[in-house]
């Protein structure tokens, strides 16, 4: 188990290496640079900022000095936030959009198996078809039109909670923000327990339980819960990234210090190295999340192990 | 499956705690409300910035967004009132030689940095000197390319102490340039001529701006600054108009959504808006009239052509001809409507000490227009059965789009140009202008750093680097030396003027708007002035409950 551990952690750093290494000749393969402006700078200064940078440099010797610098934990000076190092912006950035993450989660779990399970139990009536249309509804309108309806609609017109992020000093200020990031994964959650829990209900041994005289709800609950649960085990590893890169746009519309606008505002600035910064960043968070789903399987299904 | 059920089990058991534990979190997320409201009696000002500013650097930073926040934050030499008027700020009386190469500077002995330490004249030396610095790299730094050696220490020839800034006193400071520079006191009101507190650039290097290292000479000094979500700013006790400084707390926020700049608005949790989203305009103009507040403002939206290649180098006829076929009018009102203004020159109108020129066809009729458009169009070499064939460039943007549309067909209907539009992203597009290949017309804007006719003009000039379309006219850049160097100011007017007519008759740009700048300006701030450099220091501004 640990040499599979082992191994998998020495098969990410190749993989860490290539994605380094493309997103680095990807963004400065992007036309334009990040000091250009409608007001061009007159050359002279152009020199001294790019010199500044080390933007003067052949790009081989950019990309040894960039990986030198991450070897030694150091992801450079941000390129459009001078008094900041990429370090720090993502250090401060990622508890925000960390913590919007989970209880986008959260929320879209909780809520996605209650939905599921009801639209399962009662399938094919009116309940089943409302949640599944409300869920297929869910999945197909994106982020940037749910959440400045919800803006509209409980924050300017009910003035219930506060329309941005920074707007409230309270809790409350995660609540649009969080529904809007959860509802896409909670619909998706709802109609993928839904047809798992269908499955389960109409297998075997839940027929067995019937003919025994159990009532549904004990036959869901002591029966048909834990091995509906299971694919949805396995989608939570998408999930996660989801709602992670999918709070792009919502903490742009929210005005949410997160990493996101980061990532967005640093491809538009052209900032080299932050965008560098959070590439790796993600990427090493994908990677770690999909070992520890790995892990987890070879833990629970002795096969794995023995490959 | 069996051995694994038992490890199910224990998860899913976990699992259904931290739903529980999750669904009370946001029970008790509900249960707390929001306190929105808490600010709105009390003495802090929202403003919105739109996007995010760079930095606080007033040295690196390039942004409106960041020259919005240096200005509460410091001041120069000179400022402007609430009215857009240039005063003394830092300085509290100056004296320029008869020659317009000295100026000297009493600086105001009471001024005194957040820290509580006086601005002293030689703050102002290392503050020049940091400017104009190759290291520093600072962008601005062309700004004061005209004060003595600036532009050789710039390249890097001259050591930084040769630069013409002295501090003859304590509280006396003097400034000599190469040549006369008539609007040299507007450019020290720029916050890249504002003061950085040495020992802080010192102890720091370039953290010096931020929240908790930078000190700062102006009404407001900095608490706070979360990334992406807001800055906020504290009165500063030791400023010497502190008095007069009727906002305790300002809070810059970062609102990069036009929409959800509106809806912040409508909740209550902004005052002032940085713009006023195009979509919403109309609504707001029944809903809001009073709060909306439409002023001119210095910058152009135009459409460059490049004039190193081919349909429009040497082919004068042709520019004019597809100047003429626009319908600005048309433009303003149904494609833009917002306020702006149809543009038939380069120079905007309200530019002070300067008489705008206009097209020659500025008054004619659209028919009479068209006419001649068709009659030069064809002189130029083309046809119906010949048309010209051009690309448009445009950042990608609705607007920008709109406009785009707009003007397509009005030269296919006119003169029957076949127009293909080509949406670039913002970079790629000014990668594309500045290499001068690919584009043939391009849409790009210009504003004003100061009010003066210079701030448009200069641009044109051939060495200029931000002269997109490549323009170079003997005649024009004579006019321009002449004029940078006429110290009366009548003849240096005219001599703009005359300038200003040869750029247009040429046509190397086809202006199309003069924009407005928007704001929805809450009925609690008193105080707001519209002026043209849309400059709104948060101290000239008051809330009505501190009546």
């Amino acid at each position: 188990m640990l040499r599979f551990a082992l191994l998998r952690i020495l098969g990410a750093i190749p993989t860490l290496f290539v994605v380094i290494a493309a997103a680095f000749l990807l963004v400065h393969a992007a036309p334009g640079g990040p000091f250009d402006s409608e007001r061009v700078l007159p050359p002279e200064i152009e020199k001294n900022i790019r010199a500044a940078y080390h933007l003067d440099e052949p790009l081989p010797q950019q990309f040894a000095r960039y990986i030198k610098g991450v070897l030694q934990g150091d992801l450079g000076p941000s390129f459009s936030r001078r008094e900041y190092t990429v370090s720090e912006i993502i250090s401060d950035a990622w508890p925000v959009t960390f913590l919007l993450g989970a209880m986008g989660l959260i929320v879209a779990l909780s809520f996605g198996i209650v939905f599921g399970l009801t639209a399962a139990l009662r399938r094919n009536t009116v309940v089943d078809r409302l949640l599944s249309g409300l869920a297929m509804t869910g999945i197909s309108v994106p982020v940037f039109v749910v959440a400045p309806v919800l803006v509209l609609l409980f924050a300017v017109h009910l003035g219930w909670l506060p329309a941005s992020f920074s707007g409230g000093t309270g809790a409350g200020r995660f609540i649009l923000p969080v529904i809007a990031l959860a509802l896409p994964q909670l619909a998706y959650i709802a109609r993928l327990f839904r047809a798992s829990m269908i499955e389960v209900m109409e297998s075997d041994f839940i027929r067995a339980a019937r003919a025994q005289g159990l009532r549904t709800v004990s036959i869901v609950r002591h029966h048909a819960m834990k091995p509906a649960l299971l694919p949805l085990l396995s989608y939570l590893g998408p999930a996660i990234a989801a709602v992670l890169t999918g709070s792009v746009v919502v903490e742009q519309i929210f005005g949410i210090p997160g990493l996101g606008q980061h990532f967005v505002n640093g491809a538009l600035n052209r900032d080299y190295t932050l965008v560098l910064g959070l590439v790796i960043f993600y990427a090493a968070l994908i990677i770690a999340l999909n070992l520890v789903v790995d892990l987890l399987y070879g833990f629970l299904d002795p096969r794995i192990r023995r490959q | 499956m069996q051995r694994a059920l038992p490890a199910i089990k224990s998860i899913g058991l976990r699992k259904w705690a931290l739903l529980l534990a999750g669904l009370s979190v946001c029970l008790v997320l509900a249960g707390c409300g929001n306190d929105r409201h808490a600010d709105a009696y009390s003495n802090v000002l929202k403003r919105s910035l739109g996007p995010e500013p760079e930095t606080l650097d007033v040295h690196a930073a390039i942004s409106l967004q960041a020259a919005i926040v240096l200005r509460d934050l410091g001041e120069g030499l000179t400022g402007y009132s609430a009215s857009g008027e240039l005063v003394p700020a830092a300085a509290e009386r100056w004296e320029v030689s008869e020659d317009g190469l000295t100026y000297s500077f009493w600086l105001r002995p009471e001024a005194r940095w957040s820290n509580g330490e006086a601005v002293v004249a030689e703050h102002f030396v290392y503050s020049f000197h940091r400017l104009v610095n190759p290291s520093t790299a600072a962008p601005y730094a062309q700004h004061l390319i005209d004060i003595e050696n600036a532009e050789a220490i710039i390249k890097g020839d001259e050591s930084v102490e040769s630069l013409g800034v002295t501090a003859n006193s304590e509280f006396e400071l003097s400034i000599r340039l190469a040549r006369p520079v008539p609007y040299f006191l507007k450019l020290l009101a720029h916050n890249s001529a504002h003061p950085v507190f040495p020992p802080a650039v010192e102890a720091h290097g370039n953290g010096f701006a931020r929240a908790g290292n930078l000190v700062s000479n102006g009404a407001y000094k900095l608490e706070d600054w979360t990334m992406g979500s807001m800055i906020s700013l504290s009165r500063n006790e030791h400023y010497w108009n502190n008095a007069n400084t009727a906002i305790d707390r300002v809070q810059h926020f970062v609102v990069p959504d036009e929409t959800a700049e509106v809806n912040r608005y409508r909740a209550g949790e902004l005052d002032i808006t940085e713009t006023v989203s195009s979509q919403m305009f109309r609504k707001l103009k029944e809903e809001r009239p009073d709060e909306l507040r439409i002023s001119p403002f210095l910058q152009v939206y135009y459409y460059g052509l490049n004039l190193t290649k081919p349909p429009f180098k040497a082919n004068r006829k042709l520019r004019i001809a597809l100047s003429m076929a626009i319908d600005r009018e048309t433009i303003v009102e149904s494609v833009v409507g917002r306020g702006e203004k149809p543009a038939y020159s380069w120079v905007p109108p309200g530019v002070s000490d300067y008489q705008a020129m206009t097209f020659s066809y500025a008054s004619q009729s659209a028919d009479e227009r068209h006419a001649t458009a068709r009659r030069l169009y064809a002189e130029a070499g083309y046809s119906d059965k010949n048309p010209l064939q051009v690309e448009i460039r445009f950042n990608t943007s609705e607007s920008h789009k709109n406009v785009a549309l707009a003007v397509q067909e009005m030269w296919r209907k006119v003169l029957g140009v076949e127009a293909t539009l080509v949406n670039e992203e913002f970079r790629v597009l000014l990668a594309n202008m500045l290499a001068r290949e690919k584009t043939q017309v391009f849409r790009s804007s210009w504003s004003g750093d100061y009010n003066d006719a210079n701030s448009f003009l200069s641009i044109m000039q051939s060495d200029n680097p931000s002269n997109l379309p490549g323009f170079k006219n003997e005649e024009y850049d004579s006019l321009m030396s002449r004029a940078a160097n006429q110290m009366n100011p009548e003849f240096r007017q005219l001599l703009l003027e005359e300038a200003e007519s040869r750029l247009l008759a040429e046509h190397p740009l086809i202006p199309i708007y003069f924009y407005v700048s928007k704001h929805l300006v809450s009925d609690r701030v008193v105080g707001w002035q519209d002026n043209v450099l849309d400059y709104h220091y948060s101290q000239h501004l008051r809330l009505k409950t501190n009546d």
